[in-house]
């Protein structure tokens, strides 16, 4: 009895619960609302079906329970009502198939005038690239990527010298083109999905993979992974910014081509060690640090690391937040570095620095923190010398009260939450995994105990 | 996997045949008899699960062989030149084979040395076959470097393997049944094993002559 | 020549009298099926740990810190893995298999009993390797229960050393102890059924778990040779799955392998799975309604048709996991076509247990409680397939807690309903004892309305985009609070479900030792199973005499009979015999 009434609320419940739902489609931002109409659809038919099946079966409890000197029917089987009941659900089975294969059958053929974009994906991050003039993307070859070809663009073929490489993870589209997202890993599967654009599709190493579609709204979208690929994966985050035509065109033509990165001249570190003296005050002739100046060690950093560091603090991409003060600081003296050439130089020079080891302040449980850093490793690498294919800086023998630092601003917001801040918001992810105060000490006081080998410094310096 | 479906479809056309067989639109509601015939298969358990047993590893061979096909045209693929001496082996699995056979006849005209003569031989030859197999095995490549280099030399390594241990087990069988004659059991109850035993092995060699046709041909 | 069934032939059954030989090394189904049962619960209870550890920490991201990445990723992957196979499967078909399928058929015992006892053992030893993996450097493995490669095997993943290949080896020596107990299941149904049990008069659970064997024993071989090929991939370096790929920044050596290969094997496997789990579940439910309502399960030949069609079908659907994999998008056409043919004859099932129930006599046990709620639930999850089987509906909710809402609906709590009403049904017979009614409802109530707010809501959150096997949503521009509320609900339902599950077993574990002295055929049921001469029944089953069965498995209330069953081995009635109205429409 109990069960028949609690079958027509739940009917009833969730019929409510879907049309009350605070939780429904995003508003589209491409082409396929018939996705979203073939959702629909298919939401009335099965709906008509679960009301009335179970409300059916809620009445045959109720009115069929067992009474006293109730007999149940015999009645093995009824072919005719078996026939009519297949009949039926056939026909409502085809009505949603059908539409369903019309819309896929627009899917499945790319329209002739969609540009191409192809979207590269690694763990745990995002880059793109763009064919140039030419409207074709040049050969690329796992084995060609190198730190100066991130995206193993082969040099020897004329198609790839104008494609546009974008290594940072924010895409723009122009609004109301067709476009071909063309899917590339270097690595795993992952999977290319903008909730707002309803289609995505895997990324298969070995193979290309593709979308299609026409972006419809002006906006900025989440670019997720939707493939399990690894332990960041929850943290493979990208941004697709759909653009009017001229922001779009602005935005393209700031970008870089594969044979302008190509023609960049190898940065001078003796061009920087003019620049460094400016550096020097806080950080020390060696790159040693200071931690009464608040300056960490920096020698023997990644001259790529330094750069994009640079470089936020330059756009305000970093130090910008009001608690930040120590990068408030740093805001200023990066802004005295006139232009990309010295950034670059003067990267190159700290990078060739030899530096000391920092001297350790922290203390900790070094078993905690070594089991903590499990989560760490696949990115920083086994003794925390760095990875530049990760973007991940080196750890070891850096500044430990820096590092703690810059840990508790990741976790508080700090680091890591401006939009254009791409890889410290995969690190703000990460660092959220640290419990407390303890967790951070007990993970600096392992990360102390790790030494890199030279080589592997070098490789990770050099971008190996 | 175009040819594991159509395996499982051959598979479960015969099911369906058999169940059409068993009178599956009987309207069993109506009639009451105590019957004596259930539809069961008049023959020993024993043979049905051998059958079963062997629809099971067609199922593993295809698999694997659709595995192949489809890696084939994947890439970094290049092909396997065939040791001459797995034809010397074919050869030596068509006697063993021709040997069970011939222990099953000597056992229906109850010639009980001659079954035990030829089921000895077929053991034999069969061990000799996997010696072969070895020997491929190194002929194909001396080190674990040429397992990593080559799709197709690692799976001439997975299919003869997977065929080798089916045969190693086969083996044990045929060990036990040996044992049996050595132990004195009566002819009659022997045919039986002797039976299966030459079952088995023709179907082996039926694996053993696709999968070497496959790395033949395909 | 008469008939004599394999199970009565002159050589004497196995009868071994030491207490190891009886319970432990033991021969005897009913044994084998209590040891199955007992190890894939307990493996199951491991499972619903992990599933309350990582509702945690989704319910309350940040808070239980003692759960870090590594650890869900590997939570979510054995949690999945040890409740399809080392769970469903082994407890529907090791487990009520082998206990039902003998019993039902009338046979003494299984056709090949000591190939049925190592299929246990090697069960176990599949278990314990599984097991051992939680205690390796790096952990079990975390690639998610798809294990789909490159990241199952390489750095990034956890466990992606020693976790993976266990894990492997596991599911190969489950496959070969499925096998053993494959080849008894089929044979036994064929050979062993009693005299007069003809196919069409098999009881419903025997043509399920019958079906599901099948389609077992030729499915996990797909499964064997995906892990045979993965493990050479991991340990000698073959590429087989494997193209070239960098890995943590550093080039493998692998060059050539296609990742779609696996996937297009493992579903090969996967998807006819779910029916191996499924078809069981169909098949007990039938009788449990059928029992419990007085009344003959409607059309039961239908029925049996669709059991056989839905086996047939599950072959040529397997690629609908892959709709967005990046394989060869024409395929989608072939196979959202095959998957929405298949919801017919499902659709056909779902009917005729609705109206088994129309015109019935309901009695209202525990175990007609689970069947009903299986019906709600099934319907539930079946109707959402729908979305998922069409491709283009597909596509913007694939990867998305809409899929884990579909399949723990269809393939969760469903089949977990079944097997609890069939634990209810059968403990009388398996144990002798009855079980306390009141507790039974508790655990009913709490588990269907428990696993009903869990996944009700996260259908919704699937259609927003909130992605699957995501440690953490982190700020996300398109996902608002809301959801992190109801992510928290949902982990407080599921922890009130994980504690219902305590009732169930302190009921069953006190029922065993106290619980009321149950009379042989408690439910008044017609299948042979309830008419065994002793309960539990003893080794060999039936006494001196094999049953003769007389009538199929469901004559319930039929018009003229003194009771409202007649038991299947009961001689024919020459007032009732062939005179009487059957009721039929043609």
């Amino acid at each position: 009895m109990a069960i028949a009434v609690v079958l027509v609320l739940l009917v009833v419940g969730s019929v409510i619960f879907h049309f009350m739902s605070p939780w429904w489609f995003t508003p589209i931002a491409s082409n396929w609302g018939t996705m979203d109409d073939t959702v629909i659809l298919t939401f009335w038919v099965t709906g008509i079906v679960f009301v009335v099946v179970n409300l059916f079966l809620a009445w045959s409890v109720m009115r069929y329970r067992h009474r006293k000197g109730q007999k149940a029917d015999y009645e093995p089987e009824n072919k005719k009502l078996e026939w009519w009941l297949t009949g039926i659900t056939t026909v409502g089975v085809a009505a949603m198939l059908a539409p369903g294969l019309f819309v896929w059958g627009k899917f499945v053929v790319v329209p002739k005038e969609a540009t191409i974009v192809e979207a590269v994906g690694q763990q745990w991050h995002w880059s793109f690239r763009l064919p140039g003039q030419n409207g074709e993307l040049g050969f690329t070859d796992e084995s060609l990527i190198t730190p100066d070809n991130p995206f193993g663009v082969d040099p020897a073929d004329p198609n790839g010298l104008d494609d546009i490489l974008i290594a940072s993870p924010e895409l723009h589209l122009p609004i109301g083109k067709p476009v071909k997202v063309l899917l590339r890993s270097k690595d795993v599967l992952h999977n290319f999905t903008v909730t707002q654009f309803r289609v995505k599709m895997d990324i298969v190493p070995g193979m290309i993979t593709y979308l299609w579609l026409t972006p419809t709204v002006i906006g900025e979208y989440e670019l997720m992974c939707e493939e399990l690929c690894g332990l960041a994966h929850f943290a493979m985050r990208g941004r697709v910014v759909v653009d009017s035509q001229e922001a779009y065109d602005t935005w393209l033509t700031s970008q870089s081509t594969f044979s302008q990165t190509q023609a960049l001249a190898a940065a001078d570190p003796a061009a920087g060690a003019t620049q460094y003296a400016v550096c020097m005050a806080c950080h020390g002739p060696a790159g040693e640090g200071n931690q009464a100046l608040n300056a960490p060690r920096i020698a023997g950093q990644s001259a790529w690391y330094l750069q994009r560091q640079l470089n936020n603090f330059r756009a305000g991409v970093r130090g910008a937040h009001e608690q930040d003060t120590f990068g408030a600081q740093m805001r200023a003296f990066a802004a005295m570095l006139p232009d990309d050439t010295a950034i670059r130089n003067v990267a190159a020079h700290i990078a060739s620095l030899p530096g000391s080891m920092a001297q350790s302040t922290v203390t900790g449980d070094v078993n905690r923190g070594k089991t903590l850093y499990s989560n760490c490793v696949a990115c920083h690498g086994a003794s925390a010398q760095g990875i530049w294919a990760l973007n991940a800086p080196r750890l070891a023998q850096m500044s430990d009260w820096y590092l703690e630092r810059q840990l508790n601003n990741f976790r508080s917001g700090i680091r890591g939450a401006h939009r254009q801040d791409y890889y410290g918001r995969q690190m703000a992810f990460m660092a959220d995994v640290l419990a407390d105060e303890r967790a951070i000490d007990d993970l600096i006081s392992y990360i102390n105990t790790l030494k890199p080998e030279d080589n592997q410094v070098l490789a990770s310096r050099r971008g190996f | 996997m175009s040819n594991t479906v159509i395996f499982t479809a051959l598979a479960s056309g015969v099911i369906v045949w058999f169940l059409i067989a068993s009178r599956l639109t009987a309207k069993s509601w109506e009639s009451q008899d105590e019957k004596g015939d259930v539809g069961a298969i008049h023959t020993a358990p024993e043979r049905i699960g051998l059958w079963i047993f062997m629809a099971v590893v067609t199922s593993l061979f295809s698999l694997f062989i659709s595995a192949y096909a489809m890696r084939m045209h994947v890439g970094a693929w290049c092909h396997i030149t065939i040791p001459n001496i797995l034809w010397v082996n074919s050869l030596v699995l068509v006697a063993a084979s021709i040997a069970m056979q011939r222990a099953r006849w000597a056992a229906d005209h109850g010639s009980r040395s001659g079954a035990r003569a030829a089921l000895v031989m077929g053991g034999m030859l069969s061990v000799a076959f996997l010696a072969g197999q070895l020997v491929a095995w190194q002929q194909v490549g001396p080190s674990v470097y040429f397992i990593s280099g080559s799709p197709a030399i690692a799976f001439f390594y997975v299919l003869s393997a997977a065929h080798g241990l089916h045969l190693i087990g086969g083996l044990w069988v045929l060990g036990r049944t040996v044992s049996r004659f050595a132990a004195g059991a009566e002819l009659v109850d022997l045919r039986l094993s002797l039976q299966l035993c030459s079952v088995y092995w023709h179907f082996l060699l039926l694996v053993w002559l696709v999968v070497f046709g496959v790395l033949l041909y395909l | 020549m008469a008939y004599v069934a394999i199970a009565d032939r002159d050589a004497p059954i196995h009868d071994p009298h030491t207490f190891f030989l009886k319970y432990i090394w033991s021969q005897d189904h009913k044994v084998i099926a209590i040891q199955y049962a007992i190890v894939a619960i307990s493996v199951g209870l491991v499972a619903l740990v992990l599933s309350g550890l990582m509702r945690l920490q989704l319910g309350f991201p940040g808070t239980f810190h003692f759960i870090e990445p590594q650890d869900y990723y590997q939570f979510i992957t054995m949690h999945g893995m040890i409740m399809v196979i080392y769970l469903l499967t082994a407890l529907f078909l090791g487990g009520f298999g082998n206990y039902l399928i003998p019993l039902m058929c009338g046979a003494r015992d299984m056709v090949f009993p000591y190939m049925n006892m190592l299929s246990f053992w090697v069960y176990l030893l599949a278990v314990l390797v599984l097991m051992a993996s939680f205690f390796v450097p790096g952990g079990p493995t975390g690639a998610g229960w798809t294990l789909y490669p490159p990241q199952a095997i390489t750095q990034g993943t956890p466990g992606a050393g020693l976790g993976i290949i266990l894990m492997l080896i596991s599911l190969g020596i489950f496959i070969v102890a499925f096998t053993m107990g494959g080849l008894n299941y089929v044979t036994t149904v064929l050979q062993a059924r009693c005299r007069g049990m003809t196919l069409m008069r098999m009881p419903l659970s025997v043509w399920g778990i019958f079906m599901a064997t099948i389609l077992g024993l030729l499915a996990f071989p797909a499964l064997l040779v995906s892990a045979v090929m993965m493990t050479l991939d991991s340990t000698l370096g073959t590429s087989f799955f494997m193209p070239a790929v960098m890995s943590l920044g550093e080039k493998l050596g692998h060059n050539g392998g296609s990742p779609l290969l696996f996937q297009h094997l493992f579903w090969f496997f996967g998807h006819p799975e779910v029916y191996i789990v499924a078809l069981p579940a169909f098949g007990i439910v039938s009788d449990l309604l059928s029992t419990h309502a007085r009344k003959n399960i409607f059309g039961y030949r239908m029925m049996v048709w669709a059991i056989i069609a839905i086996g047939g079908l599950s072959f040529v659907v397997w690629a609908h996991h892959m709709y967005v994999s990046g394989m060869n998008p024409y395929f989608g056409f072939f196979f959202a076509t095959t998957t929405l043919i298949i919801a017919i004859p499902t659709a056909i099932k779902v009917y005729n247990w609705v109206l088994t129930l129309w015109k019935g006599d309901i009695h209202l046990t525990v175990p007609m409680m689970f069947a009903i709620g299986f019906i709600f639930t099934f319907i539930h999850g079946g109707l959402t397939g729908l979305f998922l089987g069409n491709v283009t509906v597909d596509l913007p909710l694939s990867d998305t807690y809409f899929v884990v809402a579909h399949f723990h609906m269809v393939m969760g709590v469903s089949p977990i309903l079944v097997v609890f009403g069939a634990i209810y049904h059968w403990f009388p017979k398996i144990t002798g004892r009855m079980w306390n009614q009141k507790l039974g409802m508790v655990h009913f109530w709490m588990t269907f309305l428990g696993t009903y707010a869990i996944y009700l809501p996260m259908h919704y959150l699937g259609i927003l985009g909130v992605p699957r096997r995501y440690y953490a949503l982190g700020n996300t521009d398109f996902i608002p609070d809301s959801v992190h509320s109801i992510n928290a609900a949902i982990t407080i339902s599921a922890l009130i479900v994980a504690a219902a599950q305590l009732v169930f077993l302190f009921n069953m574990i006190m029922s065993l030792r106290k619980g009321e002295k149950a009379p042989p055929n408690p439910w008044r049921a017609t299948t042979l199973e309830w008419q065994t001469p002793d309960t539990p029944p003893k080794h060999g089953n039936w006494g001196p005499k094999l049953p003769v069965v007389h009538r199929w498995a469901y004559d319930y209330s039929v018009p003229g009979a003194k009771e409202d069953f007649i038991p299947q081995n009961e001689p024919v009635d020459p007032k009732l015999g062939a005179g009487r109205d059957h009721g039929t429409h043609r």
